[in-house]
């Protein structure tokens, strides 16, 4: 572990140690669960078999699941429509599923823009580039108060006209991303926005859906706790990779002040990176109600002294 | 050192403002992009059962579900260009026409209540109203008898009939003019789509812009007397009859090779 630092490669000394895989393992999850969620979408179109038709805007699955986007359930609410039952049970299928689990899981783990963005931010860190123009975390909450009151006043859907997520998913289920349509230009000009203007830009700091799901999940069961924060060695890796970095401080520096291990800032998206990256072990998933110390060192914590014994 | 460093970081500051630079100005054109993609190049008519246009953003999520469930697929969702807003669903006629399936199977997995549940009898619905728009193009209106979308047409002389009138041109034949009954007509565009120009003589246009519309005020006479039993006018108004004061000008006489005798412009 004396090996110098390299701020542009986080995760290198946990890869060193465990091998890439280890320092790589929630987010191939993570992929492989986006992947999954477009998956469903594709087998019909592609081969006929149908698990999940529609989109993220609402879907059906097996004919018997369906699925709507609860902020878009909110925004024709507010426009002045009331759903279909199949659509509000959907809304409400999908709002308890991620009030239950909890943190920005959506952004993490379903949003395909997520994948964009997450690129974006590791040319940034690779090169080295500073953060160009700093914005205020709270401005998507601002923007998501103007969609709803935008959506009461117009009476539409106010965001479905430039709303990324749900246009990339889209494109990409109906094959349509590079037959000239608006999901490419929104796509391309997400990843320059956080590329050269901002970084972390877009969903860290604008995207309204990602302020809902926030809001959703914000007591939610899921959490990341740095439970092993004894151990930090201030690498800095695990600020470097998260998405949203001032989640981290409360839990991880928190011990001076007797502050919980458990990162319960409602923006965390429980990508589970900073598990990824860290050499000493500190994170782990867990519940709300379990900090992973004390009586419950079960299962992940034991894992983690094992880790320790390992250096 | 001091100096190299200095420079180094100018070299660098200024390779990463180049490389801002570039994505704002990229980004810009991203976006610009979008409202400049191709026109629409023809009408695009909401699926049945469509509630009125001024409401149905408000319901619409766009997700699609239509679409994967039109099973001839005639719907599909709009691009930047194609004359309705991204991701709602529409059709072009002329390309594939709705087939008018029994069961709406568009309306029934619509999740939103944008095509209108309430809608069950195919035959009820208003996707648009056909209009003869190439009243000099139409091969019928030529005094042809291609009959095509009379022959097309789901709901043959009811919702398209051919009229007999009198041929002009030749004085002694008929034409048989297709006409387009509003109340039946569903506009599910296969007469767009059968007609066999190179652009179509009848097209499929929205309900408003097909039909128009009288003002709230106007009353139709014989409608009124039959509602109310009577006319609503007592007798007969005599208005006074104006004769022109002076004698009428004699006809001007023609000229056998065209234009009028003693005519001064």
């Amino acid at each position: 572990m004396s090996a110098a630092r390299e701020p542009r490669r986080p995760g290198l000394d946990r890869r060193r140690r465990d091998g890439w895989l280890a320092a790589h393992k929630w987010l191939v999850l993570r992929r492989l669960a986006q992947a999954g969620f477009l998956a469903v979408f594709l087998t019909g179109p592609l081969w006929g078999f149908w698990i999940t038709k529609g989109t993220l805007a609402s879907s059906m699955t097996l004919g018997v699941l369906p699925l709507t986007d609860p902020m878009m359930a909110l925004q024709a609410l507010l426009a002045g429509h009331v759903l279909e039952t199949s659509g509000l049970i959907g809304a409400v299928i999908v709002l308890a599923a991620y009030a239950l689990v909890g943190g920005r899981t959506f952004c993490g783990w379903a949003c395909p823009v997520n994948v964009v963005t997450d690129f974006a931010a590791w040319v940034r860190t690779r090169f080295g580039l500073k953060d160009a123009y700093p914005m205020d975390r709270r401005l998507r909450l601002l923007i998501l108060a103007g969609v709803l009151v935008g959506s009461a006043l117009t009476g539409t859907i106010v965001w479905e006209a430039v709303n990324p997520v749900t246009m990339l998913h889209r494109a990409l289920v109906t094959g349509t991303l590079f037959t000239g349509g608006a999901a490419l230009s929104i796509t391309v000009a997400v990843l320059l926005f956080d590329l050269g203007v901002a970084s972390r830009g877009w969903c860290g700091h604008l995207c309204p859906v990602g302020a809902f799901y926030a809001l959703v999940g914000a007591k939610g069961l899921v959490r990341v706790s740095a439970v092993n924060r004894d151990a930090c060695d201030n690498c800095m890796d695990c600020f470097t990779v998260c998405p949203e970095r001032q989640v981290i401080t409360p839990a991880l520096r928190g011990a001076k002040t007797g502050a919980s291990p458990i990162i319960v800032s409602r923006d965390c998206s429980n990508c589970g990176r900073c598990i990824d990256v860290c050499a000493k072990d500190v994170f782990i998933f867990t519940t709300r109600f379990r900090d992973g110390t004390g009586a419950s060192v079960h299962g992940p914590a034991k894992k983690v002294l094992q880790g320790e014994k390992m250096l | 050192m001091d100096r190299r460093q200095k420079t180094a970081m100018t070299r660098r500051d200024m390779l990463s403002g180049a490389f801002r630079a570039a994505c704002g100005a990229g980004l810009v054109a991203a976006l610009l992009a979008v409202p400049a993609r191709r026109r629409a190049e023809a009408v695009a008519l909401r699926p049945p059962g469509a509630i009125n246009d001024a409401d149905f953003l408000s319901a619409c999520v766009r997700c699609g579900l239509c679409v994967r469930d039109c099973p001839y697929d005639t719907l599909s969702l709009a691009e930047a260009g194609n004359g309705q807003p991204v991701g709602t669903p529409f059709f072009n006629a002329r390309k594939i026409p709705c087939e008018m399936c029994e069961d709406i199977p568009c309306v029934v997995a619509c999740p939103t209540g944008a095509l209108d549940k309430s809608l069950t009898d195919i035959k009820a619905a208003k996707m648009g109203i056909a209009v003869l728009v190439g009243q000099e193009t139409c091969l019928n209106f030529l005094g042809l008898r291609c009959d095509v979308c009379y022959r097309v047409c789901p709901l043959i002389d009811q919702a398209i009939t051919l009229e007999r009138h009198h041929n002009e041109r030749t004085g002694k034949h008929a034409v048989f003019i297709p006409t387009v009954h509003t109340d039946k007509c569903t506009g599910c565009g296969k007469c767009e789509k059968a007609c066999v120009l190179e652009e179509a003589a009848i097209k499929v246009l929205p309900h408003a812009q097909a039909v128009g519309m009288l003002g709230a005020h106007y009353r139709l006479g014989w409608e009124e007397k039959e509602k109310a039993g009577k006319s609503l006018i007592d007798g007969i108004i005599d208005l006074p009859d104006r004769m022109p004061e002076t004698p009428a000008m004699p006809a001007p006489e023609r000229l056998p090779g065209g234009g009028f005798k003693e005519f001064k412009p």
